[in-house]
């Protein structure tokens, strides 16, 4: 990506950490007792919890439950993700 | 993108085993006014829907119906967990358990499978909008139906749970289409397709 907006840099945190989150969380399920898969999934838990808090301060929510009431009800604003929107 | 949440939208707490009605409750699940029609119908309309309020309610009530088909999930797994054998052959549950024992699989009451054709997606915001109405009202009678032959109290509750969110469910979609319907500038906005036709500058 050229020249990636601010909004992309932070959404691509998500996307890496959430994919990281996403893949052990599997590993984990059939392994529970990995320590090293415990200890990277709470890695991962902390940089995904602080990218989406850079990003949904930023940029608004990602979740209904992230909507800041103070801005109004900014959960119907478009783009949505299949109109290219937080991606 | 989703997450799992690990509870359910509405309590279920079944103390006792019943084949029949479980093969009753589950058409919601898998038959043709279920829960699965109802997300899959939902979550596949929201990309062609032009609205911005009605495209939220699709992705909104089509997430709420995947917990809705856990509750019902739910209902039919705790009716069917402590079955005999003399209980499942004097139920009629018996052709059901022959080929799927009690594991929760999609189909209408009367053992038909699980189709797509259940519900549509035609990629026209008006026609979906109705669509979403009807499917609502049909699900909402299911229910009714249901209630009907359920007696117990813990079976009535998060039945009666997921009747109401049929008619809150209604009300959104009406009030979807009338904002649809404010949004195209028209006289005449049922001629076209506002998810497809251009307006000619």
């Amino acid at each position: 990506m050229k020249n990636p907006t601010e909004k992309q840099k932070l959404m691509k945190d998500i996307y890496v950490y959430g994919f990281a989150v996403d893949d052990v969380k599997l590993y984990l399920d059939t392994h529970p007792g990995c320590c090293e898969a415990l200890a990277y999934f709470h890695r991962m838990q902390d940089a995904l919890e602080t990218a989406r808090q850079n990003y949904t301060e930023a940029f608004g929510p990602l979740e209904a439950i992230d909507v800041d009431v103070a801005d109004g009800w900014t959960w119907i604003r478009d783009p949505w993700p299949w109109e290219g929107g937080a991606c | 993108m989703w997450q799992y949440e690990k509870r359910l939208q509405y309590p279920v707490h079944i103390t006792r085993t019943d084949a029949k009605l479980a093969q009753f409750i589950s058409s919601q699940y898998g038959g043709p006014d279920g829960e699965m029609s109802a997300s899959l119908r939902y979550l596949s309309q929201r990309y062609t829907m032009p609205f911005a309020e009605a495209k939220a309610l699709l992705t909104d009530i089509g997430t709420e119906e995947l917990a809705h088909m856990e509750i019902i999930a739910s209902i039919v797994r705790q009716l069917t967990r402590d079955l005999s054998m003399e209980e499942i052959e004097a139920s009629g549950f018996g052709p059901y358990y022959i080929d799927h024992t009690t594991g929760i699989w999609p189909a209408a009451a009367a053992g038909i499978p699980f189709n797509a054709c259940e519900f549509q997606c035609k990629g026209d915001g008006i026609t979906d909008l109705v669509e979403d109405m009807a499917a609502e009202q049909k699900a909402r009678s299911t229910y009714d139906n249901i209630l009907r032959v359920v007696k117990e109290e813990e079976i009535c509750d998060p039945i009666r749970f997921l009747r109401q969110r049929e008619i809150v469910h209604f009300q959104r979609f009406g009030e979807a289409l009338r904002l649809a319907k404010d949004n195209i500038d028209t006289p005449n906005f049922y001629a076209f397709n506002p998810a497809f036709d251009r307006e000619e500058k």
